[in-house]
């Protein structure tokens, strides 16, 4: 047990089983998240990793089995009630078109707090100082199509942490970057989250990105294998 | 590659003869060097010796008399000890491991539990040069950027591994 995971589970899948037609992506897949801790969700491509964070993040319902966030059961919520969860309690990065191409990369970033009803002003305002953290200050007016990958997905980085979410999501978050601009991403998200207490579930297949995480868990076959306990 | 606890892992199924376990040796892991039959009997002396085997009876043949031996509890707690602990996380480690795994079939343990141990242990390592890399200066973290390419180069194999170990086993057990 890592020093994380001190208390009860922040997220837990219990019994996960997804399938999609004929093909099997979950097969009885579990895995806890404890508060503050990166955890790296590792395995071969169409192992079921991504379905598995989609699952947690309740974007996808599973077939079956439960979510559990805190007390919330997320897969008996209303699509409306997981909807209102993602927005006020986790965070996402993906591995890439995840902002808005009309928009400035200040308006991307501020974006999450409008919706949460904050007035543009205290929204812009929050956002430059997220843009400045992640180290993109200086892209605030640009489009997302103006700036290079490692810049955007520093974007992307800084959109996903501004409301300070308990829980981040990242899906291959340095997939489409070169090993020194992926580097920079994971710094910058993982000393992030750890300042904002977020936890991360990080998937990912490569191990030089799962080395930020505190605890990795493996996916094979639809189903989670958490190794750390292993040695 | 240490060549006692692979006997050790050759006898683990049941008593088997030094011509035996050479031969059995050579068809798994002598495909570069095969086994001096010195080396055989120097290591099954110090198994001997330890408590890790014993004589099974001697049988008569055209030949000399040849000697069975056992694998003994002790032994048995040895062998998945060394099973179950991962190697030092370091370069050149497949022969090690390969062997490890290939033992882990042939004596009905999980080959997948050598390889994730192994994993864990190297994503630690990981851990800690990237830890002492993000506190460190540029010259450290060259060093240390040339560990993690190594180590996940290993990593890698590790995954290509657990994902053949079905494939191996059904052509170990053959």
């Amino acid at each position: 047990m890592s020093a994380t995971q001190a208390g009860p589970p922040l997220l837990r899948a219990d019994g996960l089983h997804k399938s999609f037609g004929a093909t099997t992506a979950l097969a009885g897949a579990s895995v806890s998240l404890f508060e503050g801790e990166v955890l790296a969700v590792m395995g071969p491509s169409g192992s079921g990793k991504s379905t598995l964070m989609h699952c947690l993040a309740g974007i996808t319902t599973p077939d079956a089995g439960s979510v559990d966030y805190g007390d919330l059961r997320v897969t008996e919520m209303s699509d409306a009630g997981r909807s209102s969860l993602r927005r006020g309690e986790f965070g996402f990065v993906f591995q890439f078109g995840q902002l808005v191409p009309e928009l400035t990369c200040l308006e991307n970033v501020a974006m999450p707090l409008r919706l949460a009803g904050r007035r543009r002003r205290h929204a812009e305002a929050t956002a430059r100082q997220w843009l400045a953290r992640l180290d993109v200050a200086d892209v605030a007016t640009k489009r997302p199509g103006e700036v290079s990958g490692g810049q955007g997905q520093r974007v992307a980085v800084a959109r996903a942490l501004v409301t300070e979410p308990r829980v981040v999501f990242a899906d291959e978050p340095t997939g489409a970057l070169d090993s020194l601009n992926g580097e920079r991403v994971m710094q910058l998200l993982t000393e992030a989250a750890r300042e904002t207490r977020a936890a991360v579930v990080l998937v990912t297949h490569e191990a030089r990105v799962a080395a930020y995480s505190d605890r990795e868990v493996v996916v094979r076959d639809g189903v989670v294998r958490d190794v750390s306990v292993l040695t | 590659m240490s060549i006692p606890r692979t006997l050790l892992g050759l006898l683990d199924p049941g008593p088997s003869h030094g011509y035996d376990l050479k031969r059995e040796y050579d068809g798994h892991f002598g495909q570069h060097r095969q086994l001096p039959y010195a080396q055989v009997y120097a290591a099954l002396t110090r198994l001997l010796d330890n408590g890790l085997i014993v004589m099974d009876g001697l049988e008569a043949g055209a030949g000399p008399e040849r000697k069975r031996y056992m694998i003994t509890g002790a032994g048995v707690s040895e062998l998945s000890t060394w099973l179950e602990t991962p190697e030092k996380p370091a370069q050149y480690l497949q022969s090690t491991l390969y062997t490890k795994v290939v033992l882990a079939l042939l004596s009905g343990r999980s080959a997948t539990d050598v390889l994730d141990v192994q994993r864990a242990a190297h994503l630690q390592q990981m851990r800690e040069l990237t830890r002492r890399k993000q506190e460190g200066d540029l010259a450290a973290t060259l060093i240390c950027d040339h560990a993690l390419f190594h180590l996940e180069a290993d990593l890698r194999w590790l995954e290509l591994a657990a994902a053949r170990v079905d494939d191996l086993r059904r052509e170990v057990l053959a």
